[in-house]
């Protein structure tokens, strides 16, 4: 925090300001190469959203999305926002772990993974404005004119709203220190354990709430995936999906950013996934039991031997069953790739789930079946990156990856230089 | 019961059990009042074809007048720019007519899950969709199980495209331009409870000629609209595998369970963070943030 605010003393108040904004503005510039192949790619791929979304909102939905009458969900909520949301359930887990539960071996990787939460609230969540016919009266049900509290996509809209604001709030100390504001930081601090209990709280309900506004389509989903308990499957798998996304991030953040970590970090991030990998484990194994009961409850076994059953079992054993095995066994011999095997087939399960529920699954015996247009496709790509951008910018600036427990200050002599593009 | 107890012990946000077994107690039956809604009875038998319904709903809600020479098939749906349509259905006893709309159902699914009331069940009984409340989420589709409203995917201030049971024209006292325009009296529009009396009087006084069923009566908690057949109502494109439960119950239990949790979690977790914490670590101790 060489350029920060000084907190010692009392200078004028205007040569402050000055030193803020030059700070400001030499953090705005991007560090490092710019013309990369990554920042190429998703450049491009940024710039063919942002004309498919100037069309989207000047010509309606139907002119980029394969949505129809049948089909008024289709890829932008199937993915973006529901599978989205459950990867990154990653957050609230974790901070569970540490704040609730004191695992202080999880201590080093919190503060990334609530970043990372953080930024898919904003991002995913964000993208069901997209998705809005008529997102000017998004405020309605904020605002409190009109509250539909019977409807459950009332209850998961505020509970987005407050979730983003509670993991604002359990990130806010990196920006304060970044910033080198530490009064402010220590304040702000002490509200982390508040936040987080909110924060874990509303994780559950709208993990659980984003299975339960499936409930209202009874007699549109395949049996195989309808039941009353799609809220507990959802809030149970949401779990292993978030840890598994902790595991397969942290393992390309662990190199690209591999200056920015600390050394706790880097000593400890074997020790850290191989935990986390156990976890994984024993709760794929509660999920597949609940997922055996329900199955057993629902009489679902004549679906067995249709097309959909086949499928079905491709999903539970294939990207359940296999995964939650492969972890054991990995975890066992401490094999770290096997490991990062596991937690990406686990991710395509959830994947597969939340896509046939919302989407494939849905309306299953309809004539026309939905297929995303190209551009849902690279308007999603377009979420995806424009996330990665400001992650990487606010790992190569704030103290995410490096900061040493205890410590309210980023040790500034032991980094190196910065070397990635942001 | 037993394995959904088992199941409901497992739930992760335990107090949904709880909220559970409150729920059950006052299962929802009737809506007070819901028999004196107005409603209109289709009887199916009588249906000439003639689509001077769909004309007169055009004409009475401003759409766009419907094309003249269409064939009437099974699988004829309504649209933004049509809120009402006649189908034909072959069935065993020949070909029959069916006009299709919004059926105004006693719970409807659109109206509770819409989240910003703008898909309104009126005392009166049509269910209305408001202008300057929606934001286009589509919630109100994904429920509706006999996919009645519908979306202007081509226009950049769409809006919901359903039947309102010509809201204005009821509160006046008039009929819906759909019933005032057949010319076959195919269509009556009156209190459901009278209108429910009638049907069953048709019914068992020409029990050949019907059906004993009269559809929307109990389906998916009843509906504002009923409909009388010669044959099955499977053969006419109903969905017969609906069940009678009002579809605002399905979430119910979840929505019930929401307050509990946010009540209990709370301090459970409050209790298990102090619980956990070493003896010697002071106040400060969260002093490394959101991080370390
Ligand atoms: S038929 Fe559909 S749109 Fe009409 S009231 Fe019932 S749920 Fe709502
Ligand atoms: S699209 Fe409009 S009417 Fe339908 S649920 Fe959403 S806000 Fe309500």
């Amino acid at each position: 925090m060489t350029e920060g605010v000084a907190t010692t003393g009392r200078p004028a108040v205007g040569a402050e300001l000055r030193r803020f904004v030059r700070f400001m503005l030499a953090e705005l510039k991007p560090k490092g190469k710019i013309l990369t192949p990554f920042n190429l790619i998703t450049g491009a791929i940024m710039l063919v959203s942002a004309v498919v979304l100037t069309i989207r909102f000047t010509k309606g939905l139907g002119a980029v999305t394969n949505l129809s009458q049948d089909y008024p969900w289709g890829l932008w909520i199937g993915f973006d926002v529901v599978t989205g949301v459950a990867f990154a359930g990653g957050a609230y887990v974790l901070t569970f772990m540490v704040y609730i539960l004191r695992m202080e071996k999880y201590h080093p990787i919190v503060r990334v993974t609530v970043l990372n939460g953080f930024l898919a609230y904003v991002f995913y969540a964000g993208a069901l404005l997209l998705d809005l016919g008529r997102p000017w009266n998004v405020i309605n049900p904020v605002i409190g004119n009109s509250f539909g509290v019977s409807s459950v996509l009332f209850l998961v809209a505020w509970h987005f709203l407050l979730y983003m604001l509670a993991e604002f709030v359990e990130f806010s100390p990196a920006v304060a220190e970044w910033l080198g504001w530490r009064r402010i930081r220590r304040y702000l601090g002490a509200m982390t354990l508040g936040a987080v209990i909110f924060g874990i709280t509303l994780s559950l309900l709208h993990q659980s709430g984003l299975g339960a506004l499936y409930l209202m389509a009874k007699a549109k989903i395949h049996p195989l995936w309808y039941s009353e308990f799609i809220p507990i499957l959802f809030v149970v798998s949401s779990i292993f999906a978030g840890l598994s996304m902790v595991i397969f991030e942290g393992s390309i953040t662990h190199k690209v950013f591999a200056h920015r970590a600390s050394r706790r970090l880097h000593a400890t991030h074997d020790d850290i996934v191989v935990g986390l990998a156990k976890i994984c484990t024993g709760v794929m194994f509660v999920y597949l039991v609940l997922q055996l009961l329900v199955f057993v409850h629902g009489q679902r076994g004549e679906y067995l031997s249709t097309g959909w059953g086949a499928w079905y079992l491709l999903e539970i054993v294939g990207f359940v069953a296999v995964p939650a095995v492969l972890y054991a066994y990995a975890c066992q011999v401490r094999h770290m790739t096997a490991i990062k095997v596991a937690a990406v087939l686990a991710l395509v399960g959830i994947v597969l789930n939340r896509l046939n529920v919302s989407v494939i699954a849905f309306k299953w015996y309809a004539a026309v079946r939905y297929v995303p247009t190209w551009m849902e496709v690279v308007v999603t790509l377009g979420v995806i990156s424009a996330e990665l951008w400001v992650f990487r910018w606010v790992v190569n600036r704030m103290p995410v990856l490096d900061v040493i427990p205890g410590l309210s200050d980023r040790p500034d002599g032991s980094l190196e230089p910065v070397r990635s593009a942001a | 019961m037993k394995r959904r107890d088992l199941l409901k012990t497992l739930c992760a946000a335990g107090g949904a059990s709880v909220a559970a077994t409150a729920l059950r107690a006052e299962e929802p039956g009737a809506v007070v009042g819901e028999r004196d809604r107005l409603g209109v009875l289709v009887d199916t038998t009588s249906c000439l074809g003639c689509r001077m319904c769909e004309y007169a709903c055009a004409d009475a809600n401003g759409l766009p007048t419907p094309e003249a020479d269409v064939e009437l098939t099974a699988t004829r749906q309504t649209s933004p720019d049509q809120w009402s349509v006649v189908c034909r259905f072959e069935t065993d006893r020949g070909p029959v007519s069916v006009k299709r709309q919004c059926l105004h159902c006693l719970q409807p699914a659109c109206a509770s899950a819409c989240l910003t009331k703008a898909m309104l069940k009126t005392p009166e009984g049509p269910v209305i969709w408001r202008e300057s409340k929606c934001m286009g989420c589509r919630y109100c589709m994904v429920s509706c199980p006999f996919d009645v409203p519908k979306f202007e995917y081509d226009s950049a201030v769409p809006k919901i495209q359903k039947c309102q049971l010509c809201f204005d024209k009821v509160q006046e006292g008039k009929e819906p331009a759909c019933v005032a325009n057949c010319p076959a009296r195919c269509l009556t529009f009156g209190r459901r409870s009278e209108l429910i009396d009638l049907a069953w009087s048709r019914v068992y006084g020409e029990p050949d000629r019907y059906v004993r069923h009269v559809y929307g009566e109990h389906e998916v908690g009843g509906t504002s609209w009923l409909y009388l057949s010669a044959v099955p109502f499977d053969q006419l494109g109903f969905r017969t595998d609906l069940g009678t439960t009002g579809y605002p119950v399905l979430t119910k239990e979840f929505l019930y369970a929401v307050p509990l949790v946010l009540t209990l979690v709370p301090p459970f977790l409050l209790a298990l963070s102090r619980a956990t914490r070493a003896r010697d670590e002071g106040e400060e101790e969260y002093d490394d943030g959101g991080g370390a």
